[in-house]
C-alpha cells in the first residue's frame, strides 16, 4: 500500500469517494496528501460543492416554479 | 376544485416533469411516456391534492418511481456513444502526476448556492453530459440511487459505472468552470 499518492491518484479516490466507500488506506493517504496540496485542496472543495449543489437542485425540482 | 381545474393544473406542470424525463433518459419517446403514466397516476386521485406545490412534490415522487421503470424496460437500448469515452484526465495532469492547471478557487459555496440562476447553469451542464454519463449522473444524483442498485437496473460493473460516474463529474465541473466561475456570473 503506497502512502504518497500524487494529484491524479488522490483525485481519482476522491472521485471515487463521491459514489463509493474508499478503503482506510486510500483514505489514509487522501488524509496525508491534502494539507501538503493546495490544488487538490481546491478540487475537493469543487467537488464539495458540486455535490451541494446537486442536493439543493433536487430540491428545488420538486417546488412550483413562479 | 373541478376536473377542469386540474386538468390545467397538470397541463402547466407537465413541461417541467417532462424535462427531468428528458435529462433522465435522453430518450423523447420513453420520457413521454413516463410523464404520461405519471399523469395518469394523478388522474385516479384528484380530491388528494391541497394546492399546485403538494401536486407538483407529489408528481416529481411518482415520476421518479416510473423512470426507473422506464430505465428497467429499455436499458438494453441505453448505449454508449462515443462521447462516453472520451477520458479528461489526460489532459488534466502532467506525466508525473501533477495538475497540469491548478484548479480554480470557487469561493464562498454559500454565496454560489443561493442563485437560482446558478441552478440553471447546473441544469444546462448536466442536459450537455453525453448520453450514458448523464443518464448515470442522474440516476446517482437525481433518482438517488446507490452505486449498487444502479449496476442491477443497468446491467454493469461497478468499475464500469464508477470510470462513467467519474468522466460525468470532471465534464460538470469543467462546464461550471467554463459558464458559471469563469464568466463573471459568480460575483
Amino acid at each position: 500500500m503506497k502512502l504518497i499518492r500524487t494529484c491524479r491518484e488522490v483525485t481519482e479516490l476522491a472521485l471515487r469517494a463521491e459514489d463509493m466507500r474508499l478503503s482506510v488506506g486510500e483514505r489514509l493517504a487522501v488524509r496525508l496528501h491534502l494539507p501538503i496540496c493546495k490544488a487538490c485542496t481546491r478540487f475537493q472543495a469543487q467537488l464539495a460543492l458540486m455535490r451541494r449543489a446537486s442536493a439543493q437542485w433536487r430540491r428545488y425540482s420538486e417546488q412550483a416554479e413562479d | 376544485m373541478t376536473s377542469a381545474d386540474f386538468s390545467s393544473q397538470l397541463e402547466t406542470l407537465r413541461p417541467q416533469l417532462l424535462k427531468y424525463a428528458r435529462l433522465q433518459l435522453r430518450n423523447e419517446a420513453w420520457a413521454e411516456d413516463a410523464v404520461s403514466e405519471t399523469l395518469l397516476a394523478a388522474l385516479e386521485k384528484p380530491q388528494a391534492f391541497a394546492g399546485q406545490s403538494q401536486l407538483k412534490t407529489w408528481l416529481v415522487g411518482v415520476l421518479r418511481h416510473k423512470l426507473v421503470d422506464q430505465i428497467r424496460r429499455n436499458c438494453r437500448e441505453m448505449s454508449l456513444t462515443a462521447e462516453d469515452g472520451e477520458d479528461l484526465d489526460e489532459l488534466m495532469f502532467k506525466p508525473d502526476g501533477h495538475w497540469a492547471e491548478t484548479p480554480a478557487d470557487w469561493g464562498d459555496p454559500e454565496q454560489t448556492l443561493r442563485q437560482v440562476e446558478f441552478m440553471r447553469v447546473l441544469e444546462a451542464c448536466v442536459e450537455q453530459l453525453p448520453g450514458q454519463q448523464g443518464r448515470l449522473f442522474m440516476m446517482r444524483e437525481w433518482l438517488e440511487l446507490d452505486s449498487t442498485e444502479i449496476c442491477k437496473v443497468l446491467g454493469i460493473s461497478s468499475t464500469n459505472l464508477w470510470v462513467m460516474l467519474h468522466r460525468a463529474r470532471l465534464r460538470l465541473r469543467d462546464c461550471l468552470q467554463a459558464h458559471w466561475f469563469s464568466s463573471g456570473q459568480a460575483s
